[in-house]
């Protein structure tokens, strides 16, 4: 064994002093294995699960984003242009390629910009629930005290708060418009990472790295930024992949109850709410923008399954 | 147990105290309220609504008015209904035995589907049946329940009619005339139970099978098939039993989730419970109504997690609360 090691080491010992001289060579040329985020990267692309519910995915994210060219250069109608003559029509007739709702509308335009709403809404509504989330969990994981046990305690009292009731309530009182929607969404939402958070860096709080940093005079902003915050990404994208089915579907059914986009702005929700009273007259009606909310958040899981797997291989079975 | 039982319960007060001062507060600080229907009505004048204002205590400030209510559900009062001034603790018990009839049928459905098919699965780990029911779950575990509602609706209510299939009624907890016996009620719950219970059923199986497949592998299990023990006395006997303890954790927590989904699940089915009641009182700005409902679905959440808590105890006798 020894002398197996000492032949290697004989072998390749010379070329890899010439690479590694600092002098010569490039800052990504030293990099000796690639950064965790190229690994996870590379073990998610085995994932053909996961890659195929990212394409699809991705398509949704295209299909919203191109509304306004469909309803120019395909469709050749607007979201709200109604006929009350054309009701009802079947999916590939009259030029309407997935029919028309209970005003004449075309189903295919409104479910471009109403993805748009409901997806847009996800967006801010996760984006406003981490920013409050990582702030509050990460002071009360780094200073502790009061402030942990303080904060803490909200967090315990926000998840015992029934949500949607509460939520059809401020809806009812107060009708905001998409973006209000997702920020009072976000607002009420962000005790479950901020729990998340603080046990996270609680744990990575005591860690060597940590008291090193703190040794050579660094302030508490920069330790958590710097030192602490990389460390928890990986958890935080693995949250977001699973936050943001969760708000679709609370978006789609405060629009379905008639508490959240309100018409004539189209939602995937607001779509269902619109074609449930009619469903003995077309029932591509109720099913298409259910599949759309549907196919959505089972892309959207399926992926966060897969940056799980490829972010932490531990969690594999 | 029993001081176990005592602590939480009075663990539980000031927790109730933080929601429905979070939950008062929110109501309150939104705009809009209860007598702004009033406000374009060209009959009433200025000193009227400020009279009914008064009537209703609207006239304080939130927080004292917080403190009154406090007080009245200490005794067992839940106030008025703000819109046709019925008792609001009459009209929530009228339909909660609608709603926990829908909750504990789609619970007991999802329990009696997901644990037989979860051990399975684990126990034929990578078989077609296994593969089958992991798919199924996920694809089951994205779909938004009024949707799946509204397609069952559409199916069995709705198409099975058309075809002169026998069809299951769209919704209602029963028939409104003529003969309504067990039969009927049944046949009303079958399609909103169904529709709440199958994303339970579909998160609940994934974990009994990864549950399971832990347990297995563990030394006592194959202590017990060295001992030449029937493989059905080995799997219910001695690895389910290990392998149910997570899973009353999750039931307890799924509690919420049940509730929660109730409310959108009985506006889809016409269920007339505690979600619809909430549904119409927020409709019409009941405060009282709404806080009311809010309350009961919090207590009966902190309830369900403590029975979970106490069941975990009494099933792993490792567990002392002392």
């Amino acid at each position: 064994m020894a002398q197996r090691t000492q032949r290697l080491t004989a072998e390749v010992a010379p070329e890899r002093v010439e690479r590694l001289d600092p002098n010569t060579l490039s800052r990504n040329e030293l990099r000796s294995t690639p950064g965790l985020y190229r690994r996870a990267w590379r073990r998610y692309r085995r994932n053909k699960i996961a890659m195929v519910a990212l394409s699809v995915f991705v398509v949704i994210v295209l299909f919203v984003l191109s509304a306004d060219m469909l309803s120019r250069y395909v469709t050749h109608v607007t979201y709200w242009k109604g006929n009350l003559r054309g009701q009802f029509l079947a999916p590939f007739s009259e030029g309407h390629i997935l029919g028309t709702d209970s005003n004449g509308r075309d189903v295919l335009t409104r479910l471009a910009y109403g993805g748009r709403v409901s997806l847009l809404v996800a967006g801010l509504a996760v984006l406003t629930t981490l920013t409050i989330g990582s702030a509050v969990g990460a002071i009360a994981g780094y200073f502790g005290g009061f402030l942990d046990s303080f904060f803490m305690r909200l967090v315990d009292v926000l998840l015992a708060i029934p949500g949607l009731p509460l939520l059809i309530l401020i809806f009812a009182l107060y009708r905001p418009n998409a973006a209000g929607l997702a920020i009072v969404l976000g607002l009420l939402s962000w005790a479950g990472v901020a729990r998340l958070i603080r046990g996270e860096v609680l744990s990575i709080r005591g860690r060597d790295y940590v008291d090193a940093a703190r040794v050579i005079g660094a302030s508490n902003g920069r330790i958590i930024w710097r030192h602490i915050f990389p460390n928890i990404v990986p958890i935080i994208v693995v949250w977001i992949s699973l936050a943001i089915p969760s708000v679709i579907l609370a978006e789609a059914a405060l629009s379905y109850l008639g508490f959240g986009v309100q018409v004539p702005t189209p939602s995937w929700g607001n779509m269902l709410q619109g074609a449930k009273d009619y469903y003995t007259r077309s029932w591509t009606n109720v099913f298409i923008p259910g599949f759309m909310i549907y196919i959505t958040v089972l892309a959207i899981n399926l992926v966060g399954n897969g940056l799980r797997d490829a972010l932490d291989p531990r969690l594999n079975d | 147990m029993a001081r176990f039982v005592i602590t939480r319960l009075l663990q539980m007060i000031p927790l109730l105290i933080g929601i429905t001062f979070l939950t008062f507060a929110i109501v309150n600080l939104v705009p809009g309220s209860p007598v702004s229907r009033y406000e374009f009505n060209p009959r009433a004048r200025p000193e009227d609504i400020e009279r009914i204002k008064r009537n209703l205590g609207l006239d304080q400030p939130w927080p004292v008015r917080y403190v009154q209510w406090l007080g009245n559900v200490a005794r067992g009062d839940l106030g008025i209904s703000l819109v046709n001034y019925t008792p609001v603790r009459a009209r929530i018990l009228n339909v909660l035995p609608n709603t926990l009839l829908l909750t504990m049928t789609s619970l007991v459905f999802a329990l009696l589907l997901s644990i037989p098919v979860g051990i399975y699965a684990a126990v034929k780990r990578n078989s077609w049946f296994d593969n089958v029911s992991t798919v199924g779950s996920i694809a089951t575990f994205a779909m938004p329940s009024f949707w799946l509602g509204l397609l069952l609706i559409l199916l069995f209510a709705v198409k099975f009619y058309e075809w002169g299939l026998p069809s299951l009624p769209a919704g209602g907890t029963r028939t409104l005339r003529g003969e309504t016996g067990f039969l009927d009620r049944v046949q009303h719950l079958i399609l909103p139970s169904l529709a709440l219970g199958l994303v339970q059923l579909a998160a609940w199986m994934r974990y009994i099978r990864s549950s399971m497949l832990e347990v297995i592998r563990q030394d006592f299990v194959r202590t017990a098939q060295a001992k030449g023990l029937r493989d059905r006395v080995v799997l219910y006997s001695h690895a389910f039993r290990n392998a149910l303890l997570p899973l009353v954790t999750l039931v307890g927590l799924s509690i919420p989730d049940l509730f929660g989904g109730a409310v959108i699940i009985e506006q889809v089915f016409a269920w007339n419970g505690v979600g619809r009641l909430i549904n119409d009182a927020a409709q019409s700005s009941d405060y009282t109504l709404v806080m009311g409902a809010v309350l009961m679905l919090a207590v009966l959440t902190l309830l369900a997690n403590l029975l979970a808590d106490v069941l975990y105890a009494i099933l792993d006798p490792r567990i002392r609360y002392d």
